[in-house]
């Protein structure tokens, strides 16, 4: 029973391997198995995983070298991202729940918010967005004739896209 | 609990808390969002250079086939000879008379009724602005003034260097722009950006005029005039893309011919001429130097500088251009028809000289007299016997030719008896660019930078090498320079710094690949050659788009290509998948789905990124191959699968690819068999000593048969040459074509071989 078990687990860690290694091949510009420290987030994010940027620091700081040079190498990488994936740790957030983060800046219950309200969350509270992120998510998210995000809708189409 | 007052204050921390945590979560959400556009975005734009870089392999392979093809089968009759040697002849004249058809341009009539712009030489800087104001309202150039045109380029460009040398003490400033877009508002663009050129205003434009749009022609008119009007501020690059071997694949050839119905053929010969007399780089206050490609660790510019570059016609092929010359040019003799114009290949210089020798030959024509028009595969022969037997039977055929054709060529009969042993020698009177002249140009155009130290060949372009920052670090030094300009490769930014900045790739074709793949970039140079760059991303459209929506349309443009790629490998992808279903159960797993279409397309994706999107999701991970691919043919055969075309220009000579056809179709079934295809290659190569792998015949092979099934009947034959024109395809074309004569005489039976 455990050796087929343990059989299972390195067929799922062969896959996961594949998949990591793939995902950092992408950014490998160099072809020398290095990528640049500003990218491992979109690397982690497009595995699936869906950390916040105080997990992320965290996470660098564990893969990065010990006099960090700007770079992480691949077999410091692998190790670490691999336990991620196995634990499934920084899962994504359901849509529901997405929902209802946004019905709690909403707290009028209207089914949008102003553009003025949207920017101020976004870059006040939580983890606040740079200039560049807010104005792009601006961009796809605000109705221009409103001027407000109708948040519902928003999600749904985000989703879609996604697929 | 409490009093009011901390009630207020806990739910008032609560809310907050809650707002926090709110915003937190879809920053958390929105931010892996992006980051996953970002990864596809970066997908998309492997998917489209390892496609590009596949097709430019692809060309190679199939052009090397035709060419060995040429080089090593002997017609058995007039008819045939005839038909190879309309085949791969253009009907290019020697020098003298080349130029004077060009002068010939005044012999074509100008309509009244015509409205586009009337050039009179010396060009004036009026001439060149009304050209573009033309262009701009849709004109199009008349033969006449094209062809006059092209002429006066020619006669300015062989007074040019091939290193062509510019000062910053005449202009100020100088700016080069990298591959162009070939739509006629690329030049206006720029001009409207940077200004039209001007004695302060030079500018360098740094080769790959043409190709992939649809104004390529208009393009080259505009580079051209500016060049004749400001000859001292106006400076071309050659890049790969001025070749007519290259331009058969990407387009320009089919433009010009479409434009030009009447007087395409000339004006595609004669802008052969002028590409080649195209100046192979450019040199900026002997510190800057301005190529297309890029160097390798044998670049030498002192070579470069010697080089008669004219005699470079097309860098696609050059190994067999000697044995090549020479069969063509004795049969080239032979037909000599009565008119004095007299066909020389294509690939040659313009030489009327002869070859120093007779023909090259292979063992297995021994045998063509008792096979017609096929080629026999297999059989041990012993080479010198059946050398000296073949060649022996040809000169007599060339000798029964000669009499036909009623003419005596003047030394054929002297160069025919001389031995085989000097086959190798090198004719005085006949411009061949030597191996090494060849080898320092192809790299000039074809090289790309690489990150690591070294130089190693170009795999993936098929030419020229991946030369390292020391390489690039020995050339400066060397020559004393300060940095190297260079293009060839598309960049998403438009502009990329590399080599510790001594290398800069400058590409202003922005949108290359789709609308809104990249940014176009040119750069400036002043007096003190302090690079100065500016961006631009010339589509209306894109600016409305949000990135989301941008990187959608990329995408899809990137998935398609994509599939029709896959299709066309479906037989080999179904192997593959077999061999991971050894039960035969039809299904396997997503993860067998990505090793088995990396081991059969090669193009080193990420698979397992692009899988949702190639796939559709199944339950429990487990794929049905077979209907997979069932679903992408189905998608292929309802457009126009045939992406682009190898020698194209042979598209009127159908029947004569017929013959072509035939004479590889040893059993006279009217297909030929992978296999029929690949021994006769493998025969081929094995008398050759051609270096090519199984792999890349039973590849070349594949890429023919466009719907897998085994065999290629003549219709994938002749659409691999895009001869079957659309209509043609709903009509007569599974006919087998009818026998010729020369066909008939004395054929074995089927299966010979």
């Amino acid at each position: 029973m455990t050796k087929e078990r343990n059989q299972a687990l390195e067929i799922i860690v062969a896959e996961f391997h594949k998949k990591i290694k793939e995902a950092f091949e992408v950014f490998d510009h160099e072809s020398n198995n290095t990528v640049d420290v500003r990218e491992i987030g979109t690397i982690i994010r497009s595995l699936g995983c869906c950390p916040t940027e105080g997990e992320l620091h965290d996470l660098i700081a564990e893969v990065e070298e010990e006099e960090p040079t700007g770079y992480i190498r691949f077999e410091k990488f692998l190790p670490v991202m691999t336990e991620i994936l196995l634990e499934r740790r920084y899962r994504p957030i359901p849509e529901d729940v997405l929902l209802r983060a946004f019905e709690v800046l909403d707290s009028a219950k209207r089914g949008f918010l102003t553009k003025d309200e949207l920017i101020k969350y976004m870059t006040e509270e939580g983890e606040p967005f740079s200039q560049e992120e807010m104005e792009e998510m601006l961009s796809a998210a605000i109705d221009p004739e409103s001027n407000s995000i109708h948040y519902k809708d928003y999600i749904t189409m985000m989703v879609i896209d996604e697929n | 609990m409490g009093s009011g007052t901390s009630t207020r204050h806990h739910s008032a921390f609560q809310n907050a808390e809650r707002t926090f945590k709110a915003a937190a979560l879809i920053q958390r959400w929105y931010r892996r969002y992006v980051a996953r556009l970002e990864m596809r975005r970066r997908c998309t734009w492997s998917i489209f250079q390892s496609i590009e870089y596949a097709g430019q392999q692809d060309q190679v392979k199939l052009h090397d086939f035709f060419s060995y093809l040429m080089d090593h089968f002997i017609p058995s009759s007039h008819n045939q000879r005839e038909f190879l040697t309309h085949m791969f002849t253009e009907d290019r004249f020697a020098q003298d008379s080349e130029m004077e058809k060009c002068s010939d341009y005044e012999s074509i009539e100008v309509p009244d009724s015509y409205t586009g712009p009337r050039l009179s030489f010396p060009l004036l800087p009026d001439h060149a602005t009304a050209l573009i104001e033309a262009f701009r309202l849709k004109q199009q150039l008349h033969a006449r003034y094209v062809l006059n045109l092209l002429y006066e380029t020619k006669k300015h460009l062989v007074q040019l260097p091939n290193i062509n040398r510019v000062s910053t003490c005449y202009s100020e400033e100088i700016t080069v722009c990298g591959k162009s877009r070939s739509e006629v508002a690329f030049p206006i663009f720029i001009y409207i950006l940077n200004g039209l050129p001007s004695p302060e205003r030079s500018y360098v434009f740094n080769g790959d005029f043409v190709d992939r749009g649809k104004d390529s022609v208009e393009i080259l008119m505009i580079l051209f005039a500016f060049m004749l009007v400001y000859p001292k501020e106006f400076h071309l690059n050659r890049g790969n893309h001025e070749d007519h071997m290259v331009n058969l694949r990407y387009g320009f050839t089919k433009e010009v011919m479409n434009k030009y119905k009447i007087h395409g053929k000339e004006i595609l010969r004669t802008l052969q001429d002028v590409f080649c007399w195209l100046p192979l780089a450019t040199l900026i206050d002997e510190k800057v130097l301005i190529l297309h490609g890029g160097v390798s660790d044998i670049t030498d510019l002192e070579l470069l500088d010697k080089i008669e570059r004219n005699k470079i016609v097309s860098t696609m092929r050059c190994k067999t251009r000697r044995k090549k010359e020479k069969q063509m040019e004795e049969k080239g003799k032979a037909n000599r028809k009565s008119s004095a114009q007299e066909p020389i290949p294509w690939f040659l210089p313009q030489s009327r000289s002869l070859p120093s020798s007779p023909l090259r030959l292979s063992s297995y024509k021994a045998h063509k007299t008792n096979r017609s028009s096929s080629i026999p595969c297999g059989g041990c022969l012993d080479g010198r016997e059946l050398s000296r037997q073949v060649r022996s039977s040809v000169e007599l055929e060339l000798e029964r030719c000669r009499q036909q054709a009623g003419l005596l060529v003047t030394g054929q009969k002297e160069e025919a008896s001389r031995s085989a042993s000097e086959a190798d020698s090198e004719a005085g009177e006949l411009q061949k660019p030597t191996q090494e002249e060849w080898r320092q140009v192809v790299d000039i155009l074809w090289s790309d930078p690489m990150a690591q130290e070294g130089c190693k060949a170009n795999t993936i372009r098929g030419g020229g090498c991946y030369f390292g920052p020391d390489v690039t670090q020995q050339l400066l030094q060397k020559y004393n320079l300060r940095f190297l300009i260079r293009s060839h490769e598309c960049k998403p930014e438009g502009y990329e710094f590399c080599h510790n900045r001594k290398v800069l790739t400058i590409f202003s074709a922005s949108n290359y690949y789709e609308v809104g793949s990249n940014r176009g970039a040119y750069v400036k140079l002043g007096p003190a050659l302090t690079p100065h760059i500016v961006q631009y991303q010339a589509n209306k459209v894109t600016n409305t788009l949000t990135m989301r929506q941008r990187i959608s349309r990329v995408e899809e443009s990137a998935l398609r290509a994509l599939r029709e790629k896959l299709f066309a490998h479906s037989s080999d992808l179904l192997s593959e998948f077999k061999k991971h279903d050894a039960d035969k159960v039809g299904l396997i797993t997503l993860s067998d789905w990505a090793a088995a279409v990396e081991s059969a397309l090669h193009l080193g994706l990420p698979w397992r990124m692009l899988r949702s999107q190639l796939v559709n999701s199944s339950a429990d991970n487990m794929l049905e191959y077979k209907s997979w691919l069932k679903n992408l043919a189905k998608e292929q055969l309802s457009h126009e699968n045939i992406q682009s075309s190898l020698l194209e220009t042979l598209y009127r000579n159908r029947s004569n690819l017929e013959t072509i056809f035939r004479i590889i179709d040893s059993d006279h079934s009217g297909f030929i068999s992978l296999d029929e295809f690949r021994q006769t290659w493998k025969l081929l190569s094995s008398h050759m000593n051609i270096d090519i792998t199984d792999d890349c015949i039973c590849d070349l092979a594949r890429s023919i048969d466009f719907n897998k099934d085994g065999h290629i009947d003549i219709n994938e034959f002749l659409e691999a040459f895009r001869l079957v024109e659309k209509s043609c395809l709903e009509g007569d074309t599974s006919e087998c074509p009818q026998a010729t004569n020369a066909k008939d005489s004395g054929c074995n039976s089927p299966g010979a071989c």
